[in-house]
């Protein structure tokens, strides 16, 4: 008898405990202060306040002003001319469903994908007319505890939705390549709105996969490229290498000689970088914004603390 | 002498036949209490780990991964080590508590580790350790606290709690994210609280060791000595060997999602599927073995799995097939997990029934291991299918050749 008071007391108590806990935290991430109206105006930096979820912004001029946060909250974000796509996993969903919300020019919600999966990568082609994705998703996985990767499209205009380029039928070394195992994470687009470029990883090798959006086809063009992002010339492709297991190196290919350059990074960056302009890429690191010049020269310099994922209105 | 005792019990079993619960005694239920709340505590965890570590933390989950598969392995070595503290010091409770107690406070860790990705690997590592530490003592608990005659039945109903757990943890988890507002620390922290009171039910209501012991002395030794005992050592090898040759569970979900094109969204339902035909066979299964034998209900789950991967590969791949593959692998699963235990007891002297459990299921887990990484080659070399019907041939020799092997005679 005095076991079971003393158990059912201990109980109660650790259940008090953890709904204390819980209910609390509730405070912590709720809002703080209110939220400010942004727009996808030219020369703004865009990207997610860790602390918050929230998005926020500050001029690409003056980083270290004062940030705006707005009332929107996303996983990843990305925007081109007047759209912007803004990844949300949902909360309280078992294995994770991600909304991705494509916006208007003031940041208002024009049309929503559910998907399954947890966000990883985002982007708007340069056009403004399509936004892509890479979601993790577990299950189909060869591990245990695994992930794979999902790369979708969404056509802004048609309203087209391509949940995955897995069945892009792709060649490798001129053959058409066929492997049970096939991933595509991180694509980008080029200005023409039709070529793209995205990783493809098969048999613990990964590839830079050109390709024909209108034709639909693609074909492998270099190893060990990651993560690619064209620059706005559409000439040069910044990209992580990978250097040894779980590190990898910010570089940028010259698609035309096929000449790599290490960038003045040397810590591992896990991100899809972005290109400010022709001549520096931005990256998330270490709860931080950073740019660093695209040949290579220089140093790296933090932009904005406590936040992942940027975006730049040109 | 103790082992031959036992077995002429095991001969007399199925005779008389008492309703089933009062054949499993209350040591049992305890046992299944604590693991059922304990594995709503780490199932919380496990599912809401990969959204933590790629939303909290941007890390990417492809390479953790690879961590967590080397984690497996090391805690085959602690597991047996475990076991054989267990039955040295005499204290099949107290090691068992440490290992529940451990992972209890690496909760708390998850909560403290914060950003650290460092401090995360050392905790998930300590967690797992504490996995390893348990098992081989709990299991000995239930063995030891049931008659030989009800084994497969005590496993059962044990086994079959821990599934309910199971079921309930990702669910608790959602309630915690949706009431925290999606705060991963609140879930770490409730997963907490609800190890902290599986190591309360452990300490109020599980007795440890009932009966007396054989004064044997408990030295490493004696250890090894167990696997000079033919019997002990014939069944620890034939389910190592059986290990070798069974594809792990997420190969089997894999295979059924690639053929009949299951939506990602349903895919998490298919390891649900499994556990739930599991949860209702594993106490009649258990039963059974009791009943006609436990080796033979043992090689019957592997049947079972044989004859759901030919399912799987077969020419045909109508839903009703799949759904019967996947009730298939729910019976493999329990036919084979408490039942192996059920039948390795009797053979294990009483003062080193845990390390005698610790060393059968560290046998079967790295052989499990091994048998994942070479169905992975066997499949980037020949594709998914033929990987699958040879992995079934194999089993199906092994199978048979193990039923006419009969290591384990009643």
């Amino acid at each position: 008898m005095k076991k079971i008071v003393l158990a059912l007391a201990g109980i109660v108590l650790l259940v008090a405990a953890a709904v204390v806990y819980t209910v609390s935290s509730r405070h912590d991430t709720a809002e703080a202060g209110p939220a400010a109206q942004l727009t996808l105006a030219p020369g703004q930096l865009f990207y997610r306040d860790t602390a918050t979820g929230r998005v926020g912004a500050v001029p690409l001029a003056d980083p270290g002003a004062k940030p705006q946060l707005s009332g929107l909250k996303c996983d990843r974000f990305a925007v081109a001319r007047q759209t912007a796509v803004c990844l949300a996993v949902k909360p309280g969903t078992l294995p994770a469903v991600t909304d991705v919300l494509v916006l208007d020019g003031g940041l208002g919600v024009r049309h929503t994908e559910t998907l399954p999966g947890t966000p990883s990568r985002a982007r708007v082609s340069p056009d403004g007319k399509r936004v892509y994705w890479t979601l993790f998703v577990t299950g189909d996985s060869y591990a245990q505890t695994g992930f794979s990767t999902r790369a979708g499209l969404y056509e802004v205009d048609t309203g087209r939705l391509v949940k995955t380029i897995e069945e892009l039928p792709v060649f490798v070394g001129g053959k058409r390549y066929f492997a049970a195992d096939v991933n595509y994470w991180g694509i980008t687009f080029a200005p023409d709105g039709n070529r793209f470029y995205a990783t493809l990883g098969s048999k613990g090798k990964t590839y830079l996969v050109e390709a024909d959006y209108g034709r639909y086809r693609g074909k492998a063009v270099r190893e060990n490229v990651e993560c690619p992002s064209l620059s706005p010339d559409g000439r040069r492709v910044a990209f992580k290498k990978k250097v040894g297991e779980g590190v990898w190196r910010l570089s940028v290919l010259d698609l035309g000689s096929l000449a790599e350059t290490e960038l003045a990074e040397t810590r591992s960056v896990d991100d899809q970088a972005l290109w400010q302009d022709d001549h520096t890429v931005l990256y998330g690191l270490e709860n931080a914004v950073w740019a660093v010049p695209a040949d290579g020269s220089g140093t790296p310099r933090q932009l904005v603390g406590g936040a992942a994922s940027p975006a730049v209105t040109g | 002498m103790y082992i031959a005792a036992s077995r002429t019990s095991d001969l007399a079993a199925g005779t008389d036949r008492k309703p089933a619960l009062k054949r499993v005694s209350a040591n049992v239920l305890a046992l299944g209490a604590v693991s059922l709340v304990t594995d709503v505590s780490s199932e919380m965890v496990t599912a809401v780990l990969p959204l933590y570590l790629v939303l909290g933390l941007g890390l990417n989950p492809l390479q953790f991964g690879l961590l967590d598969g080397l984690y497996a392995g090391a805690t085959a070595v602690v597991r047996v080590l475990g076991g054989h503290l267990a039955d040295r010091w005499r204290r099949l409770k107290a090691v068992a508590g440490f290992g529940y107690g451990l992972s209890a406070v690496c909760k708390l860790g998850l909560v403290a580790a914060g950003s650290s990705v460092a401090a995360i690997g050392v905790v998930l590592a300590a967690d797992r350790t504490g996995k390893g530490l348990r098992t081989g003592p709990r299991d000995a608990l239930i063995s030891l606290s049931s008659e030989p005659e009800a084994l497969g039945r005590s496993f059962g109903v044990h086994r079959a709690m821990d599934t309910v757990g199971a079921f309930l943890g990702p669910l608790v988890a959602m309630a915690v994210l949706a009431l925290s507002l999606g705060s991963y620390t609140s879930v770490f922290f409730t997963s907490f609280c609800i190890a902290a009171i599986a190591v309360l039910l452990l300490a109020l209501f599980v007795h440890d060791r009932p009966g007396v012991a054989d004064r044997t002395a408990v030295s490493l030794r004696a250890a090894l000595g167990l696997l000079r005992q033919q019997d002990f050592r014939r069944v620890a090898l034939w389910a190592a060997l059986l290990g070798l040759v069974t594809v792990g569970d997420s190969f089997v979900y894999l295979v059924l999602q690639r053929r009949w094109d299951i939506a990602a969204t349903w895919f998490p339902l298919l390891p649900l599927g499994t556990a739930g035909v599991y949860l209702v066979l594993a106490v009649p299964l258990g039963k059974l073995a009791d009943r006609i034998g436990r080796w033979p209900v043992f090689l019957g789950g592997h049947a079972a799995l044989c004859l759901a991967l030919v399912l799987l590969c077969g020419p045909q791949a109508g839903l009703w097939l799949g759904i019967i593959a996947l009730g298939l692998h729910g019976v493999f699963y329990a036919a084979t997990d408490g039942v192996l235990m059920a039948a390795a007891g009797p053979l294990i002297p009483r003062d080193l029934r845990a390390t005698g459990m610790a060393v059968v299921q560290t046998g079967q887990a790295v052989a499990r291991m091994l048998s994942s990484v070479l169905f992975g080659l066997a499949w980037t070399l020949w594709d998914l299918r033929p990987a699958v019907l040879a992995a079934a041939a194999c089993l199906a020799a092994v199978a048979l050749a193990a039923a006419l092997a009969k290591p384990v005679r009643p």
